[in-house]
This record gives C-alpha cells, sequence and structure tokens, in this order.
C-alpha cells in the first residue's frame, strides 16, 4: 500500500473511532460561559451549572429504580405492553433516474428495520442499475442494538455484487444522530484475504416549509487494499456530494429532484481513466422517496 | 330537600355536513334506538352520537360491540358499548351496591376500567393486572359498593378500544343531596376520533415520531426571525434545540392531521348543543375522554366557576380557561347572558378544537373562535428552575424581557411562581442510574415546583386559565398524617425513539412498587421529558402537595408538566394490584407503567 494511502486509512479510521467515543461524552451542556442566553441580553449565566442534561453515566449515588420493589413480584398473570412488540419499517430513501453524460441509469438506496426499541435486525441497501446490468450494489445485514439515546452499534455482514467479482465483509459500525440533527453512518469492514474498507455517510434535512426539504449528503468510501477486479485503488476511493430537494405528499410519498457529484482518488481514478471513464462525474436525479 | 339537578336530553341538530370538520351526524342519532337488547345484530344499525342515554338504579347491562361510524365521510367501525359513542353515562347513587353485567360481543378480549372509583382491586379492570379480561363471548360482572359522589368516567383497558369509542361518564349523586346547586346540568365529554387503526399510529410514530407534526421549525421561520430579531439572537434561538436534538413545537405526538376532536361524540361541524333557559345557572360536568389530547376549553363570553375536580368538591375558583388533561374531570357552573355561547375546546398543539354550544334553542350558533397560535417550548420547559439568578439585582433595565419572544419569563404573571421556584434552595433531584442509557433523551437537574403555572399556551394570554394552586379540596386530605415514607420516580422518555417510560426502564423491563398497606406515602414524580403527562394511579387518590408541603387538591390524575416536580401523598389503604401510568394512551402502551401492590 502506498504510504500516502496508508495514511489516509489511519487518519479516516481515526476519524472513525473519534465518532465511535462521541456517545459516551454526549454532554451537551449549554455554555455556562455565554453571556446571553437565547432571547435573553443582560442576563449572564456564567455562574449557573446547567450540568449535563444528555448522556454521560450514572452518579456513584444514582437511585437504584428496582428499590421500591419490597420483594414483591408480577402475579400469575403479566401484562404486555408494546414495548415487547415487534416494529418494522422500511424507507426507500432513493429511488432515482439518474442522468449523467447523456446516459440514464436507474439507483435506489433503502434502509429498513424490525424489531424492538433497542434492538433491531437492519438491512441497508444501495445500488445502481445501468442498461440492465446491476453496478456498484451494496447490500448489508446488520444487528442493531441502541448505545446511547441517539447512537445503535451495528454488527453485520456487507456484500458486493455488481462489476466484478462478488466481495464479502464483515461489518461493524455506529449510526445515529449527532448534534444539530447530522445523521450519521460509519461503518468498517472486514473481507476475505485481509481486505479492509470504511464508508462514512453523514445526510441533513433542512425544512424549507413543512412538506418541501432539503436534503444535503456526503458519502466516502476508503479501501485498505487495491481490489483491481473490482477497479478500486486503496486510501479514499471515491467521495460522493449530492443534495436533493423533496416535496412529502404524504409523509410515504414524496418526488425528489437532486444533483449529485462524485469524485474518484488515487489508483480509483487510474482504473477508471484507463478504461476510458470519467473520474468526476456530475448526475441530475429524480425520483421518489417511499416509506413503508 | 327538592333536587334542583336535572338532566335535559335534546333533540339532535342535522347541518350541513362540512368534510374538514367532520360530519354532523358521526352515526345514526339519537331516535333510532341503538341499544338494542344483547344478542342482536348491530352492524346494520349505526352508532348513536351526542348525549347518550343515561342509565340508572343498581343493575346495569352493557354490550361491548363493532358499530359503525362515520365522522369524517369515511365509514369506520369502532368499539362501543351498547351502541353508542359516548357510551350510556351510568347514574348511581352514593352508598348503593351496583352490579354491571358486561358482554363481550367482539372478537378480542375487552375489559372496562372504572376511572377513579375506589373498589376492590378485582373490580378495578385491568387485564393482566386486575383480572384476566373478559374474552369474546363472555359476560363478566362487576360489583361494588359505591362511596364517592361525584363525576368520573369509565372506559376499556383493553389494547387501544378507548380510542376506538369505548368511553361513557359515570354521575354520582350524593345519598344526602347535591350540595351544588344548579337549575340544568349536561355531561360535556371531549374525546379525539381517527379514522386510522390506532396501532398503525403507534408504528409510524415508531419509525418518525414527528409524523403527526405539521408546526416544526423551518428555513422560513428562521429568516423571519433574523429580520425580527437579528441574526444572533435568531441563532442563539435555536442553538440549544439543536444541540440536544430536540423539537420545541412537540407539543401533542398525534394532531388533526389524524384526529377529529368530539364533544359528546359530535363533530365541530355537528355543533352539540346544550340548551338552556336565559338566567339558569347550568352544571357542566367536562370530562377529557381523549386517548392523547390535552384541551384547553372555554366559553367565550362567559366565566367559568369551579366546583369539582376530579369528582371532588373544591372550593369554587372562578376561571376564563381550563386545560383540562387526558382522563381529568373538571365541574364548573355557568350562567349563560347571551342567547347563544360557544363550548370552544382547542387542543393543546393548536391543530384544532371540539365545539359545542350553550343555547336557548337548537340550530343556534356564536361565532367560534380561531385556535391561538402553538407557542414553542421555552427554557422554562426544558430545564425547569433556572434559579441562582438573583432577579432583584437586575432591576428593570438590564433584563429586557420584551425581547423574548416564546420565553415565558414574565415575572408578573405565573410563569416563574410567587417565588418558590425562585429561591436559593432548589430542589434535590435524584436521577435513577437506568436514566443514563438509549432510553433516556434528556434529564432535568433543577425542576420547578411551582403549581401556578398554566402551561405552555397558556402563560399571559390575557385569560384567567386554572391551575393546580387554584385548587383546594373541601375537607382537606382524607389523612391528615404526614408521610411515613417517600419514594421518587422520574418520567422519561425517548422522542427519537419513541418509547417512554419511569426511571429509564419501560413496563417490561420494571419491577412492581410496593406500598404497605396502611401507610401513608409521599410520591415524587420528576419530569424529564418535554412533554405534560396526566399520571394516573389507580385505586387510590393522590393528594397533591403545595410546593411548601401543606395539602392542595385530591385528584386522581394529576398533569407533570415539562422540567416540573410534583409531590402527592397517598394513604395506601387499598390491598391488591393497581396500575400506576401516564394516561397518554400510546405512551401507556410504550412503557410508561408500573404495578403498584399494596400489601
Amino acid at each position: 500500500m502506498k504510504t500516502r494511502n496508508r495514511m489516509m486509512l489511519i487518519v479516516a479510521t481515526g476519524l472513525a473511532l473519534v465518532s465511535l467515543s462521541a456517545p459516551a461524552q454526549e454532554v451537551t451542556t449549554p455554555a455556562s460561559t455565554d453571556a446571553t442566553t437565547p432571547s435573553m441580553p443582560g442576563m449572564d449565566h456564567g455562574g449557573m451549572d446547567h450540568g449535563s442534561m444528555q448522556g454521560g453515566s450514572p452518579p456513584p449515588d444514582a437511585r437504584d429504580p428496582h428499590a421500591y420493589a419490597g420483594g414483591q413480584d408480577f402475579g400469575p398473570m403479566r401484562l404486555r405492553l408494546a414495548d415487547t412488540h415487534n416494529f418494522s419499517s422500511l424507507l426507500v430513501d432513493n429511488l432515482e433516474a439518474v442522468r449523467a453524460r447523456g446516459n440514464t441509469a436507474a439507483a435506489y438506496d433503502v434502509q429498513g428495520w424490525y424489531g424492538r426499541t433497542y434492538d433491531r435486525a437492519v438491512l441497508k441497501a444501495e445500488g445502481a442499475v445501468d442498461g440492465g446490468d446491476l453496478e456498484e450494489v451494496r447490500t448489508e445485514l446488520l444487528w442493531s442494538h441502541a448505545i446511547a439515546a441517539f447512537w445503535d452499534a451495528q454488527l453485520g455482514v456487507r456484500y458486493d455484487s455488481g462489476e466484478g467479482p462478488d466481495r464479502g465483509w464483515l461489518a461493524v459500525g455506529i449510526q445515529g444522530l449527532a448534534p444539530y440533527w447530522f445523521e450519521l453512518d460509519i461503518a468498517a469492514y472486514l473481507g476475505d484475504g485481509g481486505r479492509t474498507a470504511l464508508r462514512l455517510d453523514a445526510e441533513y434535512e433542512l425544512l424549507l416549509t413543512q412538506r418541501l426539504i432539503l436534503q444535503p449528503a456526503i458519502e466516502a468510501n476508503f479501501y485498505g487494499e487495491r481490489d483491481a477486479e473490482r477497479g478500486l485503488g486503496s486510501g479514499l476511493s471515491d467521495l460522493t456530494i449530492g443534495v436533493r430537494l423533496r416535496y412529502e405528499m404524504r409523509r410515504e410519498f414524496a418526488p425528489y429532484i437532486g444533483v449529485e457529484r462524485t469524485a474518484q482518488y488515487g489508483d480509483t481514478a487510474d482504473y477508471t481513466r484507463a478504461a476510458g471513464g470519467d473520474v468526476k462525474t456530475t448526475r441530475f436525479v429524480t425520483g421518489l422517496r417511499l416509506w413503508f | 330537600m327538592k333536587r334542583h339537578t336535572q338532566t335535559f336530553r335534546m333533540p339532535p341538530n342535522f347541518p350541513r355536513r362540512r368534510f374538514l370538520q367532520g360530519l354532523a351526524a358521526g352515526g345514526l342519532l339519537l331516535g333510532a334506538a341503538p341499544w338494542l337488547p344483547s344478542g342482536s345484530s348491530r352492524a346494520a344499525t349505526g352508532t348513536a352520537t351526542g348525549s347518550p342515554q343515561v342509565l340508572s338504579g343498581t343493575e346495569f347491562d352493557l354490550t361491548i360491540a363493532e358499530t359503525p361510524v362515520n365522522f369524517t365521510g369515511r365509514p369506520r367501525l369502532a368499539t362501543t358499548i351498547n351502541g353508542s359513542i359516548p357510551a350510556p353515562t351510568l347514574r348511581w347513587r352514593e352508598g348503593d351496591t351496583v352490579t354491571l353485567r358486561v358482554t363481550n360481543r367482539l372478537a378480542v378480549d375487552t375489559s372496562i376500567h372504572w376511572h377513579g372509583i375506589i373498589l376492590p382491586y378485582q373490580m378495578d379492570g385491568v387485564p393482566g393486572i386486575s383480572f384476566k379480561g373478559i374474552a369474546p363471548g363472555e359476560t363478566f360482572v362487576y360489583r361494588f359498593k359505591v362511596a364517592q359522589t361525584g363525576t368520573y368516567w369509565y372506559h376499556s383497558h383493553s389494547g387501544m378500544q378507548e380510542q376506538t369509542g369505548m368511553y361513557g361518564a359515570i354521575v354520582i349523586d350524593p345519598a344526602g343531596g347535591d350540595r351544588i346547586h344548579a337549575d340544568r346540568e349536561y355531561v360535556v365529554q371531549l374525546s379525539d376520533w381517527t379514522d386510522e387503526d390506532p396501532m398503525q399510529i403507534l408504528a409510524k410514530l415508531k419509525a418518525r415520531s414527528d409524523y403527526y407534526n405539521f408546526n416544526q421549525p423551518t428555513a422560513v421561520d428562521f429568516f423571519r426571525d433574523v429580520s425580527d430579531v437579528g441574526l444572533t439572537q435568531a441563532l442563539a434561538k435555536r442553538r440549544m434545540w439543536n444541540q440536544m436534538r430536540m423539537n420545541p413545537t412537540d407539543l401533542a405526538d398525534i394532531s388533526s392531521y389524524t384526529y377529529t376532536f368530539l364533544t359528546n361524540g359530535v363533530t365541530p361541524a355537528g355543533n352539540w348543543t346544550a340548551l338552556f333557559r336565559p338566567g339558569e345557572r347550568i352544571r357542566l360536568r367536562i370530562v377529557n375522554s381523549a386517548a392523547m389530547t390535552f384541551f384547553d376549553v372555554r366559553i367565550p363570553g362567559l366565566t367559568m366557576t369551579v366546583v369539582q375536580a376530579d369528582g371532588q368538591n373544591v372550593e369554587p375558583t372562578t376561571v376564563d380557561e381550563i386545560r383540562i388533561g387526558v382522563a381529568e374531570t373538571y365541574d364548573v357552573l355557568v350562567t349563560p347572558t347571551d342567547e347563544a355561547h360557544t363550548i370552544f375546546a382547542q387542543s393543546m398543539d393548536r391543530s384544532g378544537y371540539a365545539r359545542g354550544s350553550l343555547a336557548v334553542r337548537t340550530g343556534l350558533a356564536a361565532v367560534v373562535p380561531a385556535v391561538d397560535k402553538p407557542e414553542p417550548l421555552t427554557m422554562l420547559d426544558m430545564m425547569g428552575d433556572m434559579g441562582g439568578m438573583d432577579h432583584g439585582a437586575h432591576g428593570g433595565a438590564a433584563m429586557d424581557h420584551g425581547a423574548h419572544g416564546g420565553m415565558a419569563m414574565d415575572h408578573s404573571a405565573h410563569a416563574m411562581g410567587a417565588g418558590a421556584a425562585m429561591g436559593p434552595e432548589r430542589v434535590r433531584v435524584r436521577h435513577a442510574r437506568t436514566e443514563y442509557g438509549p432510553s433516556v433523551d434528556m434529564r432535568v437537574d433543577t425542576p420547578r415546583t411551582n403549581l401556578d403555572d398554566p402551561g405552555i399556551g397558556l402563560r399571559n394570554n390575557g385569560r384567567r386559565v386554572l391551575t393546580y394552586a387554584d385548587l383546594h379540596t373541601i375537607g382537606g386530605p382524607l389523612d391528615p398524617r404526614p408521610a411515613e415514607r417517600e419514594i421518587e420516580l422520574h418520567l422519561t422518555g425517548n422522542m427519537e425513539r419513541y418509547s417512554w417510560s419511569l426511571d429509564g426502564l419501560e413496563f417490561g423491563k420494571s419491577t412492581p412498587v410496593h406500598f404497605r398497606y396502611g401507610e401513608q406515602l409521599r410520591v415524587i414524580l420528576v419530569n424529564d421529558t418535554m412533554m405534560t403527562h396526566p399520571m394516573h394511579l389507580h385505586g387510590m387518590w393522590s393528594e397533591l402537595e403545595s410546593p411548601d408541603g401543606g395539602f392542595q387538591v385530591r385528584k386522581h390524575v394529576i398533569n407533570v408538566q415539562p422540567a416540573q416536580r410534583v409531590s402527592f401523598l397517598v394513604h395506601a389503604d387499598a390491598l391488591g394490584r393497581w396500575a400506576w401510568h401516564c394516561h397518554l394512551l400510546l405512551h401507556m402502551d410504550a412503557g410508561m407503567f408500573r404495578e403498584v401492590v399494596v400489601a
């Protein structure tokens, strides 16, 4: 592996590890050093200790929630409420026609889950279909376990198909909602023969009105080793930045338009150039966001 | 002594259909005698709405079945008792032993819980706790002695049947005559109806908890704020909410996007009307039988004199507006002055309203006010008591309250209380160790304890709004002994995951709470969420304490506001197993529930 790419991978893994540790320090203390608090000019909150209202760990003298049981147990009848029921959801985040350089393809991005509040089976599937051929298809099946109020740790498998030989990976990651409502999805992968990969995904939903929503998104893929058969170089392989504007006719049905720009780097770029393709592409998308 | 109260039932109105406000006729109206003897076919006959039949005496037959309704133009099946929404009003007399034979004609189990009624726990009607429920085809016989008076209600405690139409009122007359004198009385039962399957609603909220909120902060709002108060202020106003990933417009989980709000089973377009003769004093027994909706009730042009809260007599207090929480009841006296008045009950999130009229003849209606603009939650609601600020030193100049906008920092009014929340001594709060995990999205370390805050959306609105600080039960506490023991539980939740709990533990992960039989117990509840929760303990009264520790008012439901701490005394004189839960139906089902064992 080239030194430059190795460094990139180390930096990327470091970023991922830092993000992984974010939930443990989820202290969003309103800045007590502010001279002003929202709408209260002149009120010095410097002397106020707001404490940590989110995250953190229990103090040593935290109350035992079972302390009032007094030895009593539930009776022979046991009431079961919806906290022990299974729910499910399937979000087709993107189902779109992609236009680039006069060519039209189709792409999809789907996320679904089944299970209870803190433990779920999760499906993530993303791919493109061009002229009847599957391209760049990534499918993940994960077990998602809540580790903090806004974060889930995920463990499972990833399967890449489409152009080139299929690849299977072990996947471990973290998905959740960061402060300021950034939706993050970060995963590290381990494949056959010591292959490694890292994917970073970030999205933001900006409500222009109650139903008109702007959704910028970034996705970056890194690989530990070159994978010539799939045309992937090591280090940062590709970076996609896009923005979609959707109109929620219903929560379940939202047509959208958008634009995405993908740039390839390192050996990935070299492979693409050698095959006569474009290293940087801009794509216009129109599609539907569906929810079941 | 001659009783002055009468129940006056009026023939129905038939105004024109207006889709947005629901159909006028929610089903077949009175006159079609839908309460056929049990066993007969009902599907074709429709559901009666409007003031329901009154059943009195000591023997009652109630049949639960699915009957068709149509509140919005789309026909649906409701779960009803004796074919009407609301179910028949049960009129009992203090001291009588009542026998209620409840027959289940549904395909699933059912139950009836007598809300606020003191009775043996096996008669309390909570499946899995009091009894195993009433199986399809089965008739269960409830029998208990009535040892209290006032206005109460009854409803299913199975599944989501309370949401789909199983609720009715209970009126208990005092043995020695009612000390409250009125020329005429009406039950005003407020509720929420949805055409959707309530389980589907919960499933949607589990996937997207803001599904029904169409009042979210937008970029348009931001730019409007920037032009109003400048960029720095606009950013500052949003910073804390955005950092915490919490939504200041999260006032109600379910809005009028799916709900039609009903008054005695009648849509706003239907204009349920209470008739009166000029000069009469009318008693309104207001019951909130909604599944998920707080109503802010007022009658423009009239004041209301509150005489009972949760069925218990209180020192009369006159107000313009009452926020009635889910499952609460308030009896008020009004003396109409005009030919017609609107009974206006806007939902807490201001997305809609229930509406009826007080009129001298049918067909009259007064102006229906517009709903107020929804007010976003404030720092007070998020953080509670911001004490430690010496407001005396500020004078008037340093604090520009004019620029507050959404912040309820008007010290002249109720929001900060009469100094109780502002002293240097703030109450000590002990979070459970299970409040630091994925089930809890925020904790309040300095809750407010004052009871005179009318609540979000009602502060400084120019109307006198009822608060718990205004309620004083006549006769004082049932048992004057001080508390021997105290327990503390926190109301918790995670809005993103739509999970609701106590101490961060849903019911499925909890252990029972033991009350020692005969003890005098203090219960402290701290609301670590930004929603108001109507907390209901079955089987025993909750005697709310004032912030200085004295007796305030006896209730069976206590609304705990965001970032508020309340304490109440319970005299644990009812043996058995009892339910204890938030009365917002979906919160209860999501796990905000405990089993109490009195032994």
